[in-house]
């Protein structure tokens, strides 16, 4: 069997690819991308580390779905904040987007 | 239902019972009677059953009825407590009981039920009789008790303060019916609180025993720091006491198991009216005579010399106790019987025997005459209760005289008021001598014959002959002022007119009379020495066989010696001869050639311990801890703070709380706050990717910190 380092390396691996991505893009698309990838990172974690530990207990598995939901719910009410942003100012570009601004 | 069940349950009823009459019934006198009656007579069936169950068992004492539950949590485990009838205790249960039972069905008699309401009595005075008009003729009859209710409450939680007592199997329990007892006696000893002697002859008791009582604790307490526990059971192992006699105590080269015997004996001294904790008894005669009864037979003072022989194995432990022990009991009971001879209140006579009889106990206890000790325990218990049950009767019976004659002057407590009422009260007469003669130990017929010839023999064979002759002149001066006692009271001639008057008492008082003097002859068989001339092997040693089985190693039986024998007949005889033929002749107080004035003022112990006590406790409580400490000392700090607290508080206002709390630290945190919040807002850019890179960086900064100077 594959040792579990292996599943844990990928797994940073696509977690650090997802924080450059929020980091670096200025599309706020992408940036909702690189999050998406972040919480798969995450599922992968969850998942090896059930497949390492104990079967029987099926919180692993159970938690990765839970983030299933919660990434796509999250997902779907970015877009849609992303989606008024560009009928309000006409720009997805995240540097443009400082409405917070004192 | 097991033996361990009921024996949990024998000091129920009382306690119930002075609930219920506390609570519920305290109007209705025949109620409370019936409950309180009732609740001791359970309690006696159910210590008879056990009683009879203990006999059955062989091995009892390896084997004793046991059990226990976890009460309060210590740390890691648990103190138990729970109850315990070996041998000892089911010898203890039985007298007890008979004897509490009696005392309960004597007072319904004594406390006049079934008589009307007096005239003029009020709550907190004995009652003064009452006119009742027949055949169109007024004559006066006695009343009957105004807090009657209140009584047999009282007697109820006594009698449960004793059954926890007996039943316990660990020193803590026995200490907490010995403070029940100790609260009780003063409730009753003070019963009358009207009277001024008797609400000071109940704080003096109460006092007084609280003295013991605090050795006694601190006894406890020390018993339990060295061993861990205090179940009886767990003590009187052979290791727990051994580790006991090793341990030095570091005071005066006593072992531990010498300190703790020694503090233990304390209690019991202050308890069972040993010299010098002895005064508070003979005041105790205030309380009804049913009380004294209970006070000096059944419950309190056995509890005292019950507590000594339970802790027998530890005491042991300690020559040097064992000498203190049998010194102090010795002494006790010589000088106490001194005192009784000179006194002529009826009951003083017997509450200064009472000492002396406790202290052959405690002399026996402290030869190590283990079962001499238990077995004049018990029949001592029923022989003093008879006399003092016999003493309510004769004085309830000169009081009718006084009311007949209509003279409450007269004394119904002196002797010298009384005589001839040996015919009057044939019933009261018949069951007092036999009472009487048992104390004095009459031989061979009487239970307190054996008992106390079993102390002779045990001092004798173990060569004590300085308790041996101490002891032999206390029995022959018992002997002879309880004749002199009978003869004053009972013989001769009326001396008053209210002795002509006196009746005999109602069945209530008259059936324990009957019952209790029974035992007094019939007890002292089962202890019949083996090695006894003609008599001995007649009947079983049974009492030696069984309450020696109590402890671990069995005590032998002593040696048959004709010293002791001989000594013990002549003391009771000689006694007895002696007291009736001084006293056939004696009219008066002033024709009582042994009315010695030291014996008579008690050797003044009243008045040594108030000036050596008393005067400089009061001394020191009203000048130094009052006038100095409290007005001076105390009241003037008070004083002081007054003032002194408020400069204090205008100095901390002005000089810290405006400049440094206000000022300083107020203001300054709003500006701080406002300037840094100016400085602080360019960072705030409004930009996501600025701040997730701003929580990046901290991320891995806090990280790395934590990873190199925490987890590394």
């Amino acid at each position: 069997m594959v040792p579990l380092s292996w599943y844990l390396v990928f797994s940073a691996a696509l977690f650090s690819i997802g924080v450059f991505g929020v980091l670096s893009r200025r599309n706020a698309v992408a940036i909702l991308l690189g999050i998406e990838l972040m919480l798969n990172a995450v599922n992968v974690n969850l998942a090896a580390f059930w497949r390492y530990g104990d079967v029987t207990q099926m919180a692993g598995q159970v938690f990765a779905i839970i983030v299933f939901a919660v990434a796509a719910a999250e997902v779907s009410v970015g877009l849609a904040l992303v989606i008024s942003v560009y009928r309000k100012r006409s720009t997805v570009i995240a540097d443009e987007i400082d409405m917070l601004k004192f | 239902m097991t033996t361990e069940t009921l024996i949990w349950l024998i000091p129920l009823p009382p306690i119930l019972a002075f609930f219920l009459i506390v609570l519920f019934t305290n109007r209705n006198k025949a109620l409370s009677h019936i409950i309180a009656v009732g609740a001791a007579l359970l309690s006696w069936l159910g210590s008879m059953i056990v009683f009879l169950r203990a006999i059955g068992v062989e091995h009892l004492g390896e084997h004793p009825f046991e059990s226990s539950i976890n009460w309060l949590p210590t740390g890691d485990t648990w103190f138990r407590i729970g109850i315990l009838i070996d041998p000892l205790g089911a010898v203890v249960l039985f007298f007890v009981s008979i004897t509490i039972f009696m005392i309960f069905l004597y007072s319904v008699g004594y406390q006049n039920f079934g008589q009307p309401d007096g005239d003029h009595d009020v709550k907190g005075l004995p009652p003064h009789g009452a006119t009742i008009e027949e055949h169109g003729r007024k004559h006066t009859v006695p009343s009957v008790e105004p807090m009657y209710s209140r009584f047999f409450a009282f007697l109820g939680l006594f009698a449960f303060g004793m059954y926890v007592l007996v039943v316990s199997d660990n020193l803590l329990t026995l200490f907490v019916g010995w403070e029940i007892m100790g609260l009780c006696s003063y409730l009753l000893i003070g019963f009358w609180y009207g009277k001024k002697s008797a609400r000071d002859a109940a704080v003096k008791a109460f006092i007084t025993t609280r003295v013991g009582d605090v050795f006694m604790l601190l006894g406890i307490a020390y018993l339990y720091s060295v061993t861990g526990t205090l179940s009886f059971r767990e003590i009187f192992t052979e290791d727990v006491l051994h580790t006991l006699a090793t341990i030095p105590s570091g005071v005066l080269g006593f072992s531990s198991a010498g300190l703790i015997g020694l503090l233990l004996f304390i209690g019991t001294v202050g308890k069972s009216a040993q010299f010098p904790l002895h005064v508070w008894l003979p005041d105790a005669m205030e309380g009804p005579t049913p009380v004294s009864a209970m006070i000096h037979a059944a419950t309190m003072v056995s509890a005292g010399v019950y507590a000594v022989i339970r802790m027998f194995p530890l005491l042991s432990l300690d020559p040097a106790t064992m000498t203190v022990v049998a010194f102090i009991g010795a002494f006790t009971a010589l000088f106490a019987a001194t005192i009784a001879v000179a006194q002529n209140d009826i009951k003083r006579v017997l509450a200064y025997s009472t000492i002396s009889q406790l202290g052959f106990m405690i002399a026996a206890l402290g030869i190590g005459a283990y079962v001499a000790a238990a077995f004049h325990l018990v029949t001592h218990a029923f022989f003093k209760a008879l006399l003092f049950l016999g003493s309510g009767s004769v004085i309830h019976g000169i009081e009718h005289g006084a009311l007949h004659t209509g003279n409450h002057h007269v004394d119904p407590q002196d002797m010298f008021n009384m005589g001839g009422l040996k015919k009057k009260m044939p019933i009261t007469f018949w069951t007092f001598l036999i009472g009487g003669f048992a104390l004095s130990g009459f031989p061979i017929i009487t239970a307190g014959f054996w008992s106390k010839d079993e102390i002779f023999a045990d001092a004798f064979a173990h060569h004590q002959y300085l308790v041996f002759a101490t002891l032999a002149v206390a029995a022959f001066l018992t002997a002879f002022y309880t004749m002199r006692q009978i003869t004053l009271t009972f013989l001769g001639e009326a001396r008053t007119k209210e002795a002509e008057h006196a009746q005999e008492t109602r069945w209530t008082m008259t059936t324990p009379l009957i019952i209790l003097s029974v035992f007094a002859v019939t007890l002292g068989w089962v202890g019949i020495p083996e090695h006894f001339p003609l008599l001995g092997g007649l009947v079983p040693n049974w009492l030696h066989e069984f309450v020696g089985g109590t402890l671990a190693k069995h005590p032998e039986a002593v040696e048959f010696s004709i010293v002791p024998l001989l000594t013990s007949l002549l003391v009771a005889l000689g006694g007895l001869g002696l007291g009736y033929l001084v006293y056939r002749n004696v009219n008066s107080a002033a024709e009582d050639k042994l009315q010695l004035v030291f014996l008579k003022n008690k050797y003044y112990f009243d008045e040594i311990y108030d000036v050596i006590i008393i005067k400089p406790v009061t001394w020191f409580a009203d000048k130094v801890v009052y006038q100095i400490m409290d007005k001076g000392f105390i009241d003037g700090v008070l004083h002081l703070f007054g003032p002194g607290t408020q400069g204090l508080g205008d100095t901390i206002r002005n000089y810290f709380d405006l400049p440094i709390i206000n000022r300083f630290f107020g203001d300054g945190s709003a500006n701080l706050t406002f300037w840094s919040g100016g400085k602080l807002r360019v960072i705030q850019t409004g930009r996501i990717q600025n701040y997730l890179m701003l929580a990046l960086i901290i991320f891995l900064a806090v990280g790395a910190a934590l990873y190199f100077f925490v987890l590394a």
